[in-house]
């Protein structure tokens, strides 16, 4: 069981995804942007930071980057790809999830703990969570106001592809309180909150270890 | 070859030396070091270098009264950063610095720039950054500048920290008259490096490269340290292009390429291009390594055009290293820079003539005995006289009773609601943080404390300091701001290991001025010797004035300490109902310089609090054992607002606020000595803090501070959520839902920034 952590310049909650990873009981290796060799890894994580200083727009600049054409590669043969935060915005500017992410409804950053519900289980990444499931989970972002049109959010939720709703405090202003979403193979999640900075009791909540415990149940190692 | 003028320079007149803000007496000294005239180049060479920023010319005589040794100091003043022994091989690198005058004609990149400049002392000591802090100072809010400059400051300390992923974790915010013209921002950095991994900022080595590494230079920030060493004036606004703009996502690729660099081996020294950007960092660099450099400014990589050797040299674009590789290595130095996406271009070569040479292509600009450079920097002691009407002000009588007839729970409600006394949520919520993961306890309440990974071990930090105290007795004043240091340090449970410090005063070629810097050192250094925290560096920051006058002076403590098994950390807000809520410490009621002075008269007066040092000794040493042996479930430091708000703040800093029944009766003493309510409730003694133990820890907690002679006093117990903050003293009583005091807590900033009921709210820890 292996986790890729793409590193883009910019990134820097990549050793926290890191270490979360291998808290989880996997291996995990560093794959740099301009790499196109994923290295047999079963999971691919985006991590948080500022991709490219968020120059332009939040992840407009890494969609470009060498590294995504394995990612999607990753992504069409179903494997799992998690996003967190900037790699939330990533994988929305390169199409790999829809709608956008856009300047939080308060037009400043905004960190603290929230409280995060889970919405299905039905992604690698949920897959021991229970739906209704309440997880606390710190958010840090500037663009973390999720959008997308009406048929798009009305999809979603449909097609239970909202994977994660902010339960109470929206801190962002995001569209029907959406934290986190899926495609519609259900392998490639993207979410706003940290779930590795909640991985031990020390650091104010341990909600976010199965994130990446269950990652490595459904790839299936 | 000597230096030589180039054509089209400006002639050497006194009105040139002027502008260069060097005396003639200076220019003199200039003279006689060179032996002729200065060309162009070498007067901004002295300028920036002799600037107050760089050469402590008013000050290095007090500074030299500090107490720097210790055996867990591993590197003193004199390098980038203080450096003290944490145990198990890990050390903390730790500085802080003032951005005063940059953010007060540009509070967005001014107080950016500061977190940049910061980052960088401390990562060139081959430490990663673990955490910052910020201590800020505004005017009143009831006021537009000082808003205007606050959420500028706040948005450019955040968007910095945040890109460049270190977590901002603590320091304090107040606001005062005196801060209006000259608002302060102080940052401080934190690192952790393994003790076998220092390295330092010594060139050496002849014929070793000298490299550029990071941005291109241009025109931003020439004399910025001569602009931070003048006073500020209704032409600063003009000087706006005197400070710099900064660029984090650069930073970060500049932090992993020299944490990268220092690993591989293949340099030996590395510094920041910071104030007077790369003459400051050659000359000290070459200096500090006892070797001369020889350097060409046209070699280094420009982003303008048409640049002079002058510019070049003066500059200070942000984000830029210098570095001195290992002869033969700058392949490698080239190779390792490419990968983070950055440049390294050599620019010259250490020599062993210790001549600090400049050359333009194949002319000399500049040729200087390096050493005389840095170190015959003049040396001035000022007059030194207190103000006459400050001392009148220090002795004037507080009104009989501490002001009758005041509604005492109305006090507590506007004390909470008040800026420097409120929740700093406002702020804190725009940084990140816990990226990195090791916040263990963040900001909101005294010090902050990380996880050394790998390591049983706590870290603890702080910033902080009372400028009216100062203003009023600068000794005292001086003394109490490394007490409470201290105490913020100690209620978590940590041991305080060390200080930086930023010393924001006025002009000190004003004798009042003087007289403050000369007696708040004396109190710091008094304070440090007898609470074993040696001081490690940090940052003179004078001519903190407006045409409204100087600010108050206020010496910013930045203090580290260290927890042996951070699990047993404390935090401030109250655990559980039931517990026997404790005060511990001497309490005299001290209202002078109180904000609840200024609350019911309007103005600042009166004697500080005093420290009996000895005292703060103790009052530590109780609070880390208690610690250790696991006896206290809060604990936390009484400071602004006095014991009443203290007591509000452990309550209403709980997940879900907790109500407590307070009866300062046994603090106050017996009638008729028996101190007034108000002071009691609200003097800002310092050497007070109070903490919660269950009720079958109390008699041990009471053997402990009975053994550090620390005064105890069971006043109470914690009540349930949601419940009433009740106090009681003699006849005087208060009582308040702890719902209601949160939300006017939680209020203070939102109302004033955000122009409405902008609560948000965090739902629980």
């Amino acid at each position: 069981m292996k986790f890729a952590v793409v590193r883009f310049p910019g990134s820097n909650c990549d050793a926290d995804a890191f270490a979360a990873a291998e808290a989880a009981g996997a291996a995990a290796t560093y794959v740099w942007h301009r790499s196109t060799d994923l290295e047999g890894a079963d999971v691919v994580v985006l991590p948080g930071g500022f991709s490219y200083g968020d120059y332009l727009r939040a992840g407009a600049i890494a969609r470009f980057s060498p590294v995504l054409r394995a990612v999607a590669a990753h992504a069409a043969a179903g494997r799992p790809v998690l996003g967190i935060c900037n790699g939330f915005q990533v994988l929305c500017e390169a199409g790999l999830l829809p709608g956008a992410l856009v300047r939080n409804a308060g037009l400043a950053f905004v960190c603290r703990q929230v409280a995060v519900r889970v919405e299905t289980d039905a992604t690698p990444f949920t897959a021991r969570y229970r739906p209704g499931q309440v997880l606390r989970m710190p958010v840090a972002h500037g663009e973390g106001r999720y959008v997308a049109d009406e048929a798009t959010l009305d999809r979603l939720e449909r097609e239970d592809r909202v994977v994660f709703r902010y339960a109470g405090d929206n801190p962002n202003g995001a569209m029907r309180d959406i934290a986190g979403i899926t495609n519609e193979g259900r392998n490639v999640v993207g979410l706003m909150p940290h779930p590795e900075r909640a991985v031990e009791a020390a650091l104010g909540s341990d909600d976010g270890a199965a994130v990446f415990a269950m990652a490595a149940v459904a790839a299936g190692v | 070859m000597s230096a030589r003028a180039r054509e089209g320079d400006p002639p050497l007149t006194p009105e040139l030396v002027r502008r260069h803000g060097l005396t003639a007496d200076e220019l003199e000294r200039i003279r006689g070091i060179l032996g002729r005239d200065p060309t162009y180049v070498e007067l901004g060479i002295f300028s920036a270098l002799w600037s107050e920023h760089c050469a402590y010319k008013h000050s290095r005589p007090v500074l030299k009264s500090f107490p720097t040794d210790g055996p867990q100091v591993l590197q003193g003043p004199g390098e980038n950063a203080g450096v003290l022994r944490l145990g198990h091989g890990w050390a903390v690198v730790f500085k802080m610095e003032s951005h005063n005058h940059p953010s007060a004609v540009e509070p967005y990149q001014g107080a950016a720039t500061g977190v940049g400049g910061i980052l960088r002392d401390i990562f060139t000591m081959g430490a990663r950054p673990v955490a910052l802090l910020d201590s800020l100072r505004f005017g009143p809010l009831e006021r537009e500048r000082p808003r205007y400059l606050m959420r500028g400051v706040v948005r450019g300390i955040g968007d910095y920290g945040n890109c460049v992923g270190v977590p901002t974790v603590g320091g304090d915010v107040a606001f005062d008259d005196a801060y209006e013209g000259n608002p302060l921002v102080n940052a401080m950095c934190v690192g952790l490096v393994r003790e076998d991994e220092l390295i330092r900022a010594r060139a050496a080595g002849p014929g070793n490269p000298v490299m550029v590494v990071g941005s291109r230079t241009g025109r931003d920030g020439i004399h910025g340290a001569s602009f931070a060493s003048a006073e500020l004036s209704a032409q600063s606004e003009s000087r706006r292009p005197q400070v710099q703009v900064g660029d984090p996502f650069t930073e970060k690729l500049l932090i992993e390429a020299s944490l990268e660099l220092i690993g591989s081996g293949h340099i030996v020294a590395i510094q920041d291009m910071g104030a007077a950007g790369l003459t400051s960092s050659a000359a000290e660099m070459a200096a500090r390594g006892g070797v001369g450099v020889d350097l060409d400014a046209r070699a280094v990589p420009v982003r303008e055009t048409e640049m002079t050797p002058y510019e070049v040299l003066l500059s200070e674009s942000q984000e830029r290293m210098l570095v001195v590789a290992r002869r033969g290595r700058e392949r490698e130095v080239e190779a390792i820079c490419r990968t983070w996406e950055l440049t390294a271009t050599a620019i010259g070569r250490v020599t062993d003539d210790g001549v600090f040479r400049v050359r333009w292509g194949d002319e000399v600009v500049a040729e200087i005995p390096g050493r005389d450079l840095v170190e015959r920097a003049p040396v001035y002691a000022p007059a030194a006289r207190e103000s006459p009407a400050i001392a009148r002000l220090r002795e004037r009588a507080l009104p009989a009773g501490a002001g009758p007839g005041q509604d005492l729970g109305a006090a507590l409600e506007r004390l909470l609601d008040l800026p420097t006394i409120a929740s700093k949520r406002w702020v804190y919520e725009q940084y990140d943080t816990s990226v990195q993961t090791s916040t263990v306890m963040g900001p909101g309440g005294d010090a902050a404390v990380l996880r050394v990974r790998g390591t049983p071990l706590g870290l603890a930090v702080t910033s902080g300091g009372s400028g009216r105290y100062v203003w009023l007795d600068p000794y005292e004043g001086g003394k109490a701001a490394v007490a409470e240091a201290a105490r913020n340090i100690a209620v978590t449970g940590a041991r305080p290991l060390g200080i930086t410090d930023c010393l924001n005063f006025g002009n000190p070629e004003k004798p009042e001025v003087f007289y403050q810097f000369r007696e708040a050192c004396r109190g710091i250094a008094d304070a440090c010797r007898a609470l074993g925290t040696p001081v490690t560096g940090g940052n003179v920051s004078f001519y903190n004035e407006s045409p409204a006058g100087a600010v108050y002076p206020t010496p910013m403590i930045g203090m580290v300490g260290v927890l042996p098994d951070v699990s047993r950390r404390v935090g401030a807000a109250f655990r559980a109902p039931g517990d026997v809520i404790v005060c511990l410490g001497r309490v005299r009621g001290e209202l002078g310089g109180s904000q609840y002075l200024s609350l019911v008269t309007g103005e600042v007066f009166g004697r500080p609090p005093r420290v009996d040092l000895e005292a703060a000794r103790a009052l530590v040493d109780c609070l880390v054992e208690g610690a250790e042996r696991g006896l206290l479930a809060s604990a936390h430091d009484v400071s602004e607002g006095g014991l009443a708000v203290a007591l509000a703040e452990c309550g209403m800093l709980a997940p879900e606020p907790l109500g407590f029944d307070a009866d300062l009766g046994a603090v106050a003493g017996a009638p008729p000595d028996a101190l007034p309510a108000a002071a009691v409730l609200f003097g800002e003694d310092q050497g007070v803090a109070v903490v919660s133990v269950a009720p079958a820890a109390a008699a041990e907690l009471a053997a402990v501070a009975g053994r550090h002679g620390v005064p105890l006093a069971a006043i109470g117990t914690v009540g349930r959520p949601g419940g009433a903050a009740r106090l009681a003293v003699g006849g005087e009583r208060v009582e308040r839902p702890v719902a209601a005091l949160r939300r006017g807590y939680e209020n203070g900033l939102p109302r004033r920034l955000d122009g409405g009921a902008g609560m948000s709210l965090a739902q629980g820890a």
